[in-house]
């Protein structure tokens, strides 16, 4: 059996970081990922990111990750990969696959940074060939460089389906709709913009009715959309082989309850997710989160929360005074306020209050 | 657009090239306020506050265009000649319009504007894969072209 001072599990953004500071200070950090490589989904982000110059505007996501793994490595934080976490027991035990069948790590603190799910709709046609997720044609086009299809329709227009979209007319596959259900843009005006200089139609107020083809994704029926009910005879209908859906995300919790956290339900940020405090610490005193599973976000704030995370670990480890921990958890504190603020961010930062709210009153909610 | 503080004013687009910062929502980013070797574009601490333009400091050098993840700035130059202004625009597609060509210039919407010619297509390291593609067009249309229709797929 492995020992370890923290025990990591997820090796994106929010991981890397927690790793990366909690090691700064001296800590012994272990981060399992079930993925043959690390970086969770930075690796496939091929656009220059949003946020404050001080952390990597304007970089393109994947040379972020990059400077993460060199840092990871710099600090000789051992990182094992193609190895699924299968839960966590008594005394902060947990288990692991491995290519010598399982094995087991105990680790004083455990930090939870298993990201989230994407979300999918079950509607007639939605089992053809040619139906995925905007993640999975991102990992398509991006990492593996092969075409999905040559006609899309993407469905959501939160920022993860006005970037894939985009990424999908840089790889040449044409998008022939942006379908939304609300009747305005989810994301951002300035990505939906680069669409819109292409000429992608967005459908507002209008959602997929069903998708049909004999052996894969021939046509995909729309529909417009009265208060979100299907309004009849509106149906149209669009020549597609490929229908994306970039629906939502659900925080990845399992783990989590299996650490015994207590759970809240936070609509606006993905469902239910494991209670926390301002310190990313769950109502388990050993085991904290960072990133999605606290809550979907996207990745500066994720690798705020693990720094965040990272050094409240290591400060209940004694590995930094509880001055020096105040002064750098502050820091970050105030950076994810400011990438929580305006149009876009004070939802989240209202949410995010009010989980540590619930948190602090004993999880009423 | 026209309240956005990164829009340059008409007088200052008669006096030769200027950025014009298409930044409307208050989302968190600032880049473009370090990428300004003037110092022209001011974010402040609040990063979330829309880029405002100082166009007495702005000389139309175009850096900030490949500094804007959101791909939103763009350089204008009304008077290249009598008749003919610049337009100067973000372009991450392959292949790069090659200069001298031919190209149908579009709108916001990608809507067809009017013919225009490839004055000039910019790469950098420094850029880190966005070009900047500047088309000249008639005068008119300096304030609807944005881009360019592309050949083949969408």
């Amino acid at each position: 059996m492995k020992e370890t001072d923290i025990l990591i599990v997820g090796a994106g953004p929010a991981g890397l970081s927690a790793g990366i500071a909690a090691a700064k200070h001296g800590a012994k950090v272990l981060v399992i990922d079930e993925n043959r490589k690390p970086g969770g989904q930075l690796f496939k982000q091929i656009h220059k990111f949003f946020g404050s110059r001080e952390h990597n505007a304007g970089v393109r996501g994947f040379r972020i990750g990059e400077k993460l793994l060199e840092e990871t490595e710099a600090l000789q934080v051992e990182v094992l990969l193609g190895y699924p976490v299968y839960g966590i027991f008594e005394d902060n035990l947990a288990l692991y696959g491995s290519a010598n069948g399982v094995q087991s790590v105990k680790a004083k603190k455990l930090i939870l940074a298993t990201g989230a799910n994407e979300n999918n709709l079950c509607i007639q046609g939605s089992t053809l060939p040619g139906v995925m997720t905007a993640g999975a044609a991102q990992t398509m086009v991006n990492l593996h460089h092969v075409q999905p299809g040559s006609r899309v329709v993407m469905v959501g227009s939160g920022n993860v389906g006005l970037i894939v979209s985009y990424q999908m007319l840089q790889a040449g596959i044409d998008v022939v709709a942006v379908v939304e259900a609300a009747p305005s843009i989810g994301g951002y005006g300035v990505h939906a913009n680069k669409l819109r200089r292409a000429g992608v139609p967005f459908y507002l107020s209008h959602t997929i009715n069903r998708i049909m083809g004999e052996d894969g994704v021939q046509q995909v029926e729309l529909v417009e959309l009265d208060h979100f009910k299907p309004v009849p005879g509106t149906e149209m209908i669009l020549d597609a082989d490929t229908v994306c859906m970039a629906v939502g995300l659900t925080p990845m919790v399992e783990l989590a309850r299996m650490a015994g956290c207590q759970m809240v339900e936070i609509p606006s940020l993905g469902g239910v997710l494991p209670l926390h405090d301002e310190d990313m610490c769950t109502t388990n005193p050993d085991v904290y989160i960072a990133g999605d599973i606290s809550g979907v976000e996207e990745a500066s704030t994720a690798m705020e929360e693990g720094r965040l995370a990272g050094i409240a670990a290591a400060e209940a480890l004694g590995y930094l005074s509880t001055e020096c921990a105040a002064q750098e958890k502050d820091a970050i504190r105030a950076r994810l306020n400011t990438l929580r603020s305006g149009d876009f961010g004070q939802k989240r930062a209202d949410a995010k209050e009010q989980i540590v709210n619930y948190f602090h009153q004993g999880g009423k909610q | 657009m026209e309240r956005t503080p990164g829009i340059p004013t008409p007088e200052r687009l008669e006096q030769g090239p200027v950025a014009c910062i298409e930044c409307v929502q208050c989302i968190p980013c600032n880049p473009c306020e370090a990428a300004c070797p003037q110092k022209a574009i001011t974010v402040g601490a609040e990063i979330t506050a829309l880029p405002k333009l100082d166009g007495d400091r702005c000389n139309g050098c175009g850096i900030c265009i490949t500094r804007c993840p959101g791909l939103a700035i763009f350089r204008l130059h009304k008077h290249y000649t009598d008749t003919t202004a610049l337009v100067s625009f973000p372009y991450e597609y392959v292949p790069l319009p090659e200069q001298g060509a031919s190209v149908r210039c579009s709108s916001r919407d990608g809507a067809f504007v009017c013919e225009g010619v490839v004055s000039s297509v910019r790469t950098a390291p420094t850029f880190d894969h966005t070009a900047i593609v500047t088309v000249e067009i008639p005068k008119e249309h300096l304030m609807d072209v944005r881009g360019i229709q592309r050949k083949g797929g969408q």
